[in-house]
């Protein structure tokens, strides 16, 4: 049967992937962030050992335009392209999809009363792409897991509530139970913390709130996700408004959890962070 | 400020909600178009004629011609998109933030933990 054996929220910022591809590990500015995954890529790797990631990411006009933007959309394909943004596409390899596990996901989140628009094709962009390598090593040509990318909007509003996010995840725990083979499966969030890309506040970013999030996600999940757009965005930032993608993944997971690690570096315009979760109920 | 905006009340913050996303959908529509270097080549060659074919309202297209982004954002511009019209024009990120700010890029740039970190 299938297992949740993971559960991780990550920041997803442009410039991490630019540093990661100019190989700025070292770099005295960017070596913080790098460190600050390695312990987590380690226990990914060694003692995780998952099969496939569901990653809950937001598409940046790369696939969807706003002509057609979905509330939330499923990948149901054997893989998946890395795509050009417009500014050269990222040397990393295509991503191998899960298709069966992937078709079996789309059957009971929509049976469970989640109508999700399902995706035979989906270039994935730096919403998705950004904490894939920082998570799990690759060659030149694979990655050392499966992937089914789960897209949320938090670019137009209205977006779903944090709410409906969280009750997404706990439909995707009951889906991957039901799940006859044994396949092991991590569920990463994506986006945040805090941080505003517009107007004359560009450039807010709230290291208090950011640090809070970080614990209160653990312990008060459902108080956290109660918060309105309004609420989130006011404290966090108009972009910072994303961090509900991270209640997907806690959903997800047990009422309580084990953190294995955290980090957080806010160098310029985004509180980077990174959270990983065991189950321990 | 539109009434939408007002809604939200967030100061300095527009909230790319659906009545902004209508207002700017003729800029969001070109910018996009600039992910491709062919478009991005027909855009320098000819500034207007690419906005008139995209239907930029005068408002906008002017917006577009000074390079004004907080002005561009207020008429339902969204950076995500004109980052976009910004790598043609060789305007980055920081360099759009700290103009929306009434900053320089230096002042900006001194508001942040680590500068390095570009």
């Amino acid at each position: 049967m299938g297992k949740i054996v993971a559960g991780i929220g990550s920041s997803h910022v442009p410039s991490i992937g630019r540093a990661y591809d100019q190989q700025k590990q070292t770099d005295p500015a960017w070596q913080p962030l790098f460190d600050g995954y390695e312990p987590v890529k380690r226990w990914l790797a060694e003692e995780v050992k998952a099969d496939v990631v569901i990653l809950v990411y937001n598409d940046h006009g790369t696939e969807f335009f706003l002509d057609c933007y979905p509330t939330f959309a499923l990948g149901v394909a054997d893989s998946y392209a890395v795509a050009d943004e417009g500014y050269g596409k990222r040397p990393l390899p295509d991503f191998p999809g899960d298709a069966a596990f992937s078709e079996h996901l789309a059957n009971h989140l929509v049976a469970d009363e989640f109508d999700l628009t399902l995706c035979q094709e989906m270039a994935l962009d730096h919403g998705f792409l950004t904490a894939m390598p920082l998570l799990w090593d690759h060659d030149d040509t694979a990655w050392p897991v499966k992937v089914v990318p789960l897209l949320v909007n938090v670019i137009q509003h209205p977006l779903p509530t944090g709410q409906r996010c969280y009750k997404l995840g706990e439909a995707i725990r009951r889906a991957v139970e039901a799940y006859p083979e044994d396949t092991r499966v991590a569920v990463v969030g994506t986006g945040g913390l805090s941080h505003q890309l517009n107007g004359e506040r560009f450039g807010h970013i709230n290291e208090e709130w950011d640090k809070q999030w970080l614990q209160r996600i653990q312990d008060e999940p459902r108080e956290l996700a109660a918060l309105s757009h309004k609420e989130v965005m006011t404290e966090a930032g108009a972009e910072g408004g994303e961090v509900i993608m991270w209640f997907v993944m806690r959903g997800a997971m047990t009422e309580r959890v084990e953190e294995v690690h955290r980090f957080y570096y806010a160098p310029m315009t985004t509180g980077m962070a990174l959270l990983a979760l065991n189950n321990s109920d | 400020m539109s009434d939408t905006q007002e809604r939200w009340g967030i100061p300095g913050t527009y909230v790319f909600d659906l009545a902004l996303s209508r207002q700017g959908y003729a800029i969001n529509k070109m910018c996009n178009s600039l992910k491709f270097d062919e478009n991005r080549e027909a855009f320098k060659a000819d500034e207007e004629a690419y906005m008139e074919r995209y239907g930029l309202s005068e408002e906008q297209k002017q917006a577009v011609r000074e390079r004004d982004w907080l002005r561009l954002t207020q008429l339902g511009g969204n950076l995500f998109f004109f980052l976009k019209l910004g790598a043609t024009l060789g305007y980055g990120l920081y360099t759009i933030g700290a103009q929306m700010r009434g900053e320089s890029y230096e002042q900006f740039m001194s508001t942040r933990n680590v500068p390095g970190a570009t």
